[in-house]
């Protein structure tokens, strides 16, 4: 979508600029197709197409009437995640793997207890940053199991580029595994 | 004959010797207009071997060229010295340099502020320079987000150089744009109205403007930050009050205006060379002109996008990201301003244009990512990805390098007098164009995949091995290709075929100078009368080098510019201009002795420094001035005009005008962060509020009241010529604004808050420190305007210095009046006598 429109824009303004080059063409410039037309309607139209689908699309992506079926706190330290989940019997708290359930949305509240670090897990949502003394919110969802791979994606000192973590996603039996394994 | 006798009682007045004292002592804007953009291309030179190092490091999985201590250094200096010390100060140096010689003048406005300006500038980069070498430098990125680069995380001296070493550049940069804006609206040659103003200029007071209003949250948060790590108050602490993301909405509250004021003088480069490339004027000039000034204001409504991923809430998001859209529209007008020029004249591939046809291709695709980047979902795809390393160099080296060769080339002969070769000239055109997109286009694909930025390394098997591979080499390619530019240049300069006085046939004024320019400039300056002086006035250059125009002569050894009346450049007043001079590079020194005494921790050097600034400031306006009133002088052409110091709005009236809106800025920003830590920070309401003490408050609003009536009264005695009442009066109000500052500190001490414990604390003590330096500078002000009365300085008809001490008064009493009652309300319920 962004791509076409982006394909578009370039192929009509660089096109003129190449045929601008032309000996045998007419040296009549029409003021209004060039400077009404080309300066104000064609980026405007094409800008609010995308300005319009750019809101949807947050919109559907933030999820605000969306029920996530998990909550989940990322908690940020320089230079690991801790990832704490809240139970009937208590919280658990394990580093720098994430469980989730495949097919179910999971809402993460991303924090910090030192500098700001960014929750990025490229294959499932966008990125959310760690700050101190705020609690964002994300939402992920994995429709396939599996072990997807997560960084920091906000730089925070000597230890950035070694701030990994992994979302494992389980299947339904998989979780109710996992979820026997790691409760009390 | 007359124009040699012309020329020598001239140079006599405006020539620095060629000597150690001339070089230190110089004000001229040619002579520093080219040393900055020397000193930008040397920066450029070192922020580029820095970028190799980094695709060194990052050009094969796991290398272990340098380690992730030396790798931050790397990347926090390339982004540093590439946006403060090169692309800033490059265009600075190019603006300085043409714009006199642009609109037909013989300096700007306040020569002396360029050179302190340029001394500043060197004086800063040393200590950045100094710092890197000694492996002391800053390494928390460009950006320094807190609170990472808060003491508790970077507890070394690393984050203080780039707060000092940066805010001294800044002060260079505020300088010049309050220089360029005044010299823009003031000082141009008789009859140039705005509507008949080079394009260029248009483009060079709307980015200055930009920076009036731009730089001054930038300044705002260094100084916070410096404070916070120097004396622990929390501003940036979550933990007390304070909040980590008011760093960041100050820094693109500057961050993001500044992508405009680097682009914009690149593209009124184009604006100015493109026409002349393809024998066409411009068409569009009230358009473009309407465009940038949208442009200018747009800017500064879009900082947020930056920040998509912090956490604000969606709905906000959406109208920074719409707004974030719409600013790429004034730019489009311009692009199609300059398609239907050239459709309407006959393209030539000179040199130039090969330079503007690389910066269309390359600014139209980062234009394009940058409209993507603007849509929060994919903003939060590839945010902090090399996804957007790689628009930002489209951006910025399509969209204000290769415009700048564009131009460096256009204006080669008037620099030099010569001409360069157009074989390696286009060999290093190139190299440039092919090295660059082979290093960023690729980028793009790496950033998709998944690879953040400012990480040193990567493991084998991401996908990531051969596109960063890719870039590196086309980053070596890109290297070479500038060093064919930088040597083709060097060569022209040395052996390059002399050129004539106007080889493209241009139309503005630049080209009816001789060569190598005078000091002077012009011998006179020429009656501007259509946007196209030169146009079939191919005897102009000759008419003004004998003299036909106005000030071609030399009036007791002072050096004379035309003033004009703002919008319709009628000739209003003879500027008088100081000559050269100790002050500007005393004056840097001193104020370098500030902030090496901040950088070293000698902080009782700091007050020592400020004083000494304000003395040397004392002998700096001490230094101009008449002490006889000689009315309308003869200019020429058989017009009169009086000299600029009997004149009402002359131009150190403005200068003091966009002085006090930068001033204002920082303060409204300081208000902001107030309000914004008071809504958003966690830790709020504070343990304490402040006690206001009545009878402290009540005397600051007495005597500030008092001071302002009584700088009326003495203005009015002025006015009328009577010397005593004018001394009682100021007399009265420099006693009240004593009080007043007596007031402000008892009114701290009895009742705010300790600054260390929490946010609140320190920001009224801010507060409350702004007021009282506005109630000094106030009575450094009054008492100048009592010292030069007595001295005779002070007429009826001479009442420009007391007119900026009145502008500085009220601003002082306003801004004490605000802050008092912002810093008062939240506590009123507590008050004490």
């Amino acid at each position: 979508m962004l791509l076409g429109l982006s394909a578009l824009s370039f192929i009509v303004i660089f096109g003129i600029f190449i045929l601008a080059w032309r000996r045998d063409r007419s040296r009549k410039v029409r003021l209004r197709l060039f400077l009404i037309g080309g300066g104000l309607v064609f980026p405007l139209v094409l800008l609010t197409i995308a300005t319009v689908y750019g809101v949807a699309l947050g919109e559907r992506i933030t999820g605000a009437r969306t029920s996530p079926s998990l909550t989940v706190e990322a908690r940020a330290e320089r230079w690991h995640w801790q990832f704490t989940r809240q139970t009937g019997r208590g919280s658990v708290t394990r580093p720098n793997v994430l469980h989730i359930p495949a097919g179910r949305t999971v809402e993460v509240i991303v924090t910090s207890s030192d500098v700001i670090h960014s929750f990025w897990v490229p294959r499932l949502a966008g990125k959310i940053d760690a700050i101190p003394g705020m609690r964002n919110r994300i939402l992920l969802r994995a429709d396939i199991p599996g072990r997807y791979n997560g960084v920091c994606a906000e730089f925070c000192g000597t230890g950035h580029t070694a701030m990994n973590f992994s979302v494992v996603a389980h299947d339904a039996d998989g979780w109710a595994a996992h979820d026997k394994d790691v409760l009390p | 004959m007359k124009a040699l006798r012309l020329h020598a009682e001239l140079d006599a007045v405006w020539r620095t010797p060629r000597t150690w004292k001339g070089i230190l002592t110089n004000v001229n804007h040619s002579d520093l207009g080219l040393r900055f953009m020397i000193a930008a291309t040397v920066y450029f030179a070192i922020g580029g071997v820095l970028a190799m190092l980094i695709r060194a490091q990052l050009a094969t999985p796991r290398s272990a060229f340098v380690g992730p201590e030396i790798f931050n250094q790397l990347f926090t200096m390339h982004g540093s010295l590439m946006m403060f010390m090169f692309a800033i100060p490059f265009f600075e140096g190019l603006a300085m340099y043409m714009l006199p010689k642009l609109l037909g003048s013989r300096d700007l406005a306040f020569p002396r502020l360029s050179a302190f300006g340029w001394w500043c500038y060197l004086f800063g980069g040393f200590i950045l320079i100094v710092a890197m070498v000694l492996g002391l430098a800053p390494d928390g990125g460009w950006f320094m987000y807190t609170p990472l680069a808060s003491k508790t995380y970077t507890p070394g001296i690393n984050a203080d150089v780039w707060l000092l070493g940066i805010t001294f550049v800044e002060i260079s940069a505020v300088c010049a744009s309050i220089e360029l804006t005044v010299s823009i609206l003031k000082l141009r040659a008789p009859g140039m109205s705005l509507g008949r103003m080079p394009i260029f200029a248009w483009y060079i007071l709307v980015t200055a403007l930009m920076m009036v209003i731009g730089f001054p949250p930038l300044i705002l948060a260094s100084t916070l930050l410096e404070v916070e790590r120097a004396f622990g108050w929390p501003f940036f602490d979550p933990t007390r009050g304070g909040h980590p993301l008011l760093w960041q909405h100050l820094f693109w509250l500057f961050g993001h205006p500044e992508v405009y004021i680097i682009f914009l003088p690149a593209a009124g480069v184009v604006s100015t060379v493109l026409p002349v490339m393809v024998r066409h004027p411009l068409i569009g000039y009230g358009w473009v002109v309407g465009s940038i000034l949208a442009l200018g204001f747009f800017s500064f409504g879009l900082w947020v996008h930056h920040m998509f991923a912090t956490g604000i809430p969606h709905l906000a998001l959406a109208f920074f990201s719409a707004a974030s859209a719409l600013v790429a529209v004034p730019t489009v007008v311009q692009i199609f301003a300059w398609l239907a020029t050239m459709w309407a004249g006959r393209p030539q591939m000179r040199l130039p244009m090969l330079y503007i046809s690389g910066f269309f291709f390359i600014f139209l695709l980062g234009g394009l990512t940058g409209v993507m980047l603007a849509m929060v979902p994919f903003n939060w795809q590839v945010h902090d990805t090399a996804f957007v390393t790689a628009h930002l160099h489209y951006v910025l080296i399509g969209g204000f390098i290769f415009p700048m060769m564009a131009g460096l080339y256009y204006w080669l002969p008037r620099l030099t007098g010569r001409m360069s070769h157009p074989l390696l000239g286009r060999l290093g055109f190139w190299l440039t164009f092919v090295g660059f997109n082979l290093t960023f286009l690729v980028m793009h694909l790496t950033g998709l995949l998944g690879m953040p930025r400012r990480v040193y390394t990567y493991d084998a098997g991401m996908g990531w091995d051969w596109p960063n591979l890719i870039s590196s080499l086309g980053s070596f390619v890109l290297t070479i290709g500038f060093a064919a530019a930088l040597i083709d240049i060097v060569l022209a300069v040395a052996f390059g075929r002399r050129s004539p006085r106007n080889p493209w046939r241009a139309s503005t004024l630049e080209w009816a100078l001789p060569t190598p320019v005078p000091s002077y400039n012009l011998a006179s300056l020429p009656q501007v009368e259509t946007s196209d002086p030169l146009d079939r006035r191919h005897d102009l250059a000759a008419a003004l080098a004998v003299g036909d125009g106005y000030l071609g002569r030399v009036r007791s050894g002072l050096r004379e510019t035309t003033g004009v009346a703002i919008a319709s450049g009628r000739l209003s007043e003879i500027v008088v201009l100081p000559g050269n001079s100790w002050l500007p590079i005393v004056t840097a020194a001193v104020t370098g002795c500030f902030f090496l005494a901040m950088l070293f921790g000698f902080y009782w050097l700091a007050p020592v420094a400020l004083i000494a600034v304000i003395v040397l400031a004392w002998h700096w306006a001490g230094s101009l001035g008449s002490r006889a009133d000689l009315g309308p002088i003869d200019a020429g052409r058989g017009e009169r005009a009086p000299a600029h110091h009997e004149m009402k709005e002359a131009p150190g009236w403005w200068g003091s005008v966009f002085a006090l809106t930068a001033d204002a800025t920082f303060f409204m920003s300081l208000l902001f962060g107030y309000a914004f830590l008071a809504t958003v920070a966690p830790g709020w309401p504070p343990p304490s509020l402040v006690e206001p003490s009545l009878l402290a408050g009540g005397t600051l609003v007495a005597a500030t009241l008092l001071a302002w009536w009584a700088e009326r009264a003495g203005f009015a005695a002025m006015q009328a010529g009577m010397a005593r009442r004018a001394r009682l009066g100021l007399g009265i109000a420099l006693a009240a604004v004593t009080v007043a500052l007596a007031a402000l500190i008892a009114f701290g001490w009895l009742g705010l808050p300790s600054p260390r414990i929490h946010a609140y604390g320190a920001v009224v003590w801010v507060l409350v420190a702004y007021g009282g330096v506005h109630l000094v500078i106030a009575l450094v002000m009054l008492a100048f305007v009592w010292r030069r009365l007595l001295q005779g300085y002070v007429s009826p008809a001479r009442l420009l210095e007391p007119r900026i001490a009145n502008l500085w008064l009220r601003y002082a009493v306003v801004a004490n009046l605000i802050m008092l009652v912002v810093v008062s309300l939240p506590g009123i319920a507590s008050w004490r006598w």
